[in-house]
């Protein structure tokens, strides 16, 4: 049987991944497509899912519970300090994946370019992927290119999608929180979302923040070695911790009390939110986790998050509580209480 | 953060808790208004309710700029935003406001209109110069607060010699609004509404000072205290009105003295005087037509005043009939004395305006307090 990788390809200019653009041709299903995902996808994604070219990836599962997630990526500006859309669809679809315990096996990620985008800001977004696929040890199998007109997107859009395996005696799920737990998160809450919003055309001013993007696998599987039954595990990304925790709370028929002064805010997202009028509960992270566990097991699966590198801002933030109403609540720092309540449309800033 | 929290301080919190609890005279009670959003929000967000006697009383004011504009007005700025080319900008919350038709500037916008929320008056204008075959309409609203900048713009706008920048001028008066609730039937002649004292506006009065605040207490003998922002400025406020009403003062205090002068910022009224004039009249939602409670563009900045230049027309749109915007705006009813709260209107879809903005009333309650209410449904379903 030849070795495909020896026949010589039929074109003979190669990509130029420096000037060159994003054409109508490269998502035609014609030679140009197959010179893009070669020189540009094969060799950074490259294993030997990929190589075999096909339309699928055929893999080798074993027995046992598999989950699967996907995520669709959309974010402005496509690179921002700590991260850009690439990593951060690698990283968002893991994370999910692995929210139910799970050690995380394989990617896909599908497409949509726009006309007209530059091929070198492509190789970056495309090259950042591999290396978050990389260093989280779950290789990229298989894939999808389309491209469509210029105007009719917003550059890049990536959907990724997970598979993953549960280990036994894990039953991780957003129902499972009881009255009387203990409520955790991994780290300091808003970071992505607002440096993404410092970044936006219209704010003009600046700060160091970075966004948090990152993959938990590795947290979460310290954590479930070390505390089996953790209750729930949630990434609170678009919508913040506010409402991931009322998702929470309603699918678990429960209730919540936070306690503000315990909440982990780094100064600069504080100021930010100060300033434009927003809340930190209600802005997005992407490398950041909730759990929620017996408040007898908090102070282990605590000293667990606090030995890892991702979770050494980690703290206790709260507990379950029985309400039928579901009403996620805050003992405020001023000593009052008040509701954290869903958010209702997008968060704008206030007027005065 | 620096010079924010020291003015959340919890434990000190207490002590003007402690302090309220042993002055107010436990034979009477107590009914304050503060009149700003940025009160109720601060009340809400931090839960002072919890933290004083059951004889006080906080009433939400009218001081919500998104709340008081008539639906006529965001009904005149939808229709701008419909005219083919043209850009209308304004201030987040805007974009939310229902009109009677359930339509939005959000609305309006996701059907193409070009409408965008800016965080400053002057990107008005740079969107007017990066625009220049295209018009610019700025939708101002907002009290003293938001005015000067406006002010600002529209000189900018002059000096740049810019043809295609307008403003649809909706600011409005504290004071005149604060006149309207004293003389209004309730309060004066029927007494349904107690009304003891105000708790002043914070940023308004780093304009206006303190000043315009002693007609107040002069003519209706209510005191007024000029309070900032933070939760225990407005614990500290409500201590000192209650002082004031034990011994039978009624005079204009400043708690806010770290930003507010006596005099105000005299240098953003002359330059609010320069650019603006007084309505003879304007519609508040909610309080009705109230003399000389707003400003219009005066004639020698006319060529920058969308009103004139696109013969914006005046639209009386009334209220949905179960609404009670009115009414609580005016500090007549509460929110949960709406039969529509929680149930019709709700963030997602407010029927009113005191739903939209997060200094509404009633978006306040159901976001931050109306735990209160289940809390005591459920004691009486117990009982």
């Amino acid at each position: 049987m030849p070795n495909k990788n020896k026949i010589k390809p039929s074109y003979t200019r190669s990509l130029d991944l420096k000037k060159g653009y994003v054409e109508m041709v490269h998502g035609s299903g014609g030679r140009a497509m197959t010179q893009l995902i070669d020189q540009l996808f094969l060799s950074a994604f490259d294993n030997e899912f990929l190589r075999q070219m096909n339309d699928q990836a055929c893999f080798q599962s074993t027995n046992g519970r598999m989950v699967m997630a996907t995520d669709s990526h959309v974010i402005t500006p496509l690179f921002f300090p700590g991260g850009d859309i690439g990593s951060l669809s690698v990283h968002g679809t893991i994370n999910d994946v692995v929210m139910s315990g799970a050690k995380p096996s394989y990617l896909a990620a599908s497409f949509i370019l726009e006309e007209g985008f530059p091929l070198a800001d492509l190789k970056r977004i495309v090259d950042s992927m591999a290396k978050a696929a990389q260093q989280a040890d779950v290789p990229i199998i298989t894939g999808d290119t389309k491209v469509v007109e210029k105007d009719s997107g917003d550059g890049v859009f990536i959907t990724t999608t997970g598979v993953g395996m549960v280990p036994d005696g894990i039953h991780i799920s957003s129902e499972n929180a009881q009255p009387g737990d203990k409520i955790l998160v991994s780290g300091t809450l808003g970071d992505h979302g607002i440096a993404i919003m410092l970044l936006r055309e219209n704010l003009s001013f600046h700060c160091t923040l970075e966004s948090d993007t990152a993959s938990l696998h590795d947290l979460v599987a310290s954590m479930v070695t070390a505390v089996p039954n953790i209750h729930v595990l949630r990434d609170p990304t678009r919508g913040g911790i506010a409402t991931a925790l009322n998702e929470i709370s309603q699918q678990s028929s429960v209730g919540m009390m936070l306690y503000e002064n315990k909440l982990p805010i780094l100064e600069p997202v504080n100021a930010a939110c100060e300033f434009l009028g927003l809340d930190p509960l209600y802005v997005a992270n992407e490398g950041k986790l909730i759990a929620i566990c017996a408040p007898d097991k908090a102070d282990k699966l605590l000293a667990t998050m606090h030995a890892h590198p991702l979770g050494n801002k980690a703290a206790i933030i709260g507990e379950v509580i029985e309400d039928t109403h579901c009403f996620v609540q805050m003992e405020t720092c001023f000593g009052g209480k008040r509701v954290v309540d869903w958010l209702s449309g997008e968060q704008l800033p206030r007027i005065c | 953060m620096k010079y924010i929290d020291e003015f959340r301080d919890g434990v000190v919190a207490k002590k003007i808790a402690e302090n309220i609890s042993l002055e107010a005279n436990q034979a009477r009670s107590y009914h304050l208004m503060e009149f700003c959003g940025g009160h109720t929000h601060a009340i809400s967000r931090y839960g002072i309710t919890d933290l004083l006697p059951t004889n006080v009383h906080m009433i939400h004011g009218p001081g919500c700029p998104v709340c008081v504009l008539p639906i006529g007005r965001v009904e005149n700025a939808i229709q701008l935003a419909q005219i083919p080319r043209l850009i209308l900008c304004s201030y987040g919350d805007m974009l939310r406001i229902p009109t009677a038709n359930g339509m939005s500037l959000q609305k309006i916008k996701a059907q193409g209109a070009d409408v965008r929320m800016i965080y400053s008056s002057a990107d008005a204008v740079k969107i007017a110069q990066q625009n220049p075959h295209r018009q610019v309409v700025f939708l101002a609203v907002g009290f003293e607060t938001t005015t000067p900048p406006t002010a600002v713009t529209i000189q900018q706008a002059q000096a740049l010699g810019l043809t295609n920048f307008s403003v649809f001028c909706n600011h409005v008066l504290t004071p005149s609004a604060i006149s309207h609730i004293l003389q209004s039937p309730e309060v004066r002649q029927l007494g349904t509404v107690p009304l003891d004292g105000f708790i002043g506006p914070a940023h308004v009065s780093t304009i206006i000072g303190g000043q315009p605040y002693e007609y107040f207490t002069e003519e209706f003998q209510k005191p007024v205290v000029i309070a900032g922002f933070e939760p225990l400025d407005v614990m500290q406020a409500i201590l000192m009105l209650i002082r004031q009403l034990n011994e039978g003062r009624a005079e204009v205090e400043n708690e806010f003295t770290r930003a507010v002068l006596p005099t105000g910022n005299v240098k953003a009224q002359l330059l609010v005087a320069e650019v603006f004039e007084l309505r003879r009249t304007f519609e508040w939602r909610g309080l009705g037509l109230v003399p000389y409670s707003a400003l219009k563009i005066k004639s020698n900045y006319a060529e920058f005043d969308a009103e004139q230049r696109f013969q914006i027309p005046t639209l009386s749109i009334a209220d949905n009939k179960a609404c009670e915007c009115g009414a609580i705006l005016r500090g007549v009813k509460k929110p949960q004395d709406c039969k529509i709260f929680g149930t019709v209107c709700t963030p997602e879809n407010p029927i009113g305006s005191c739903m939209v903005s997060s200094e509404g009333a009633c978006a306040a309650h159901y976001s931050y307090g109306r735990f209160r209410d289940s809390n005591v449904s459920s004691r009486k379903a117990n009982a």
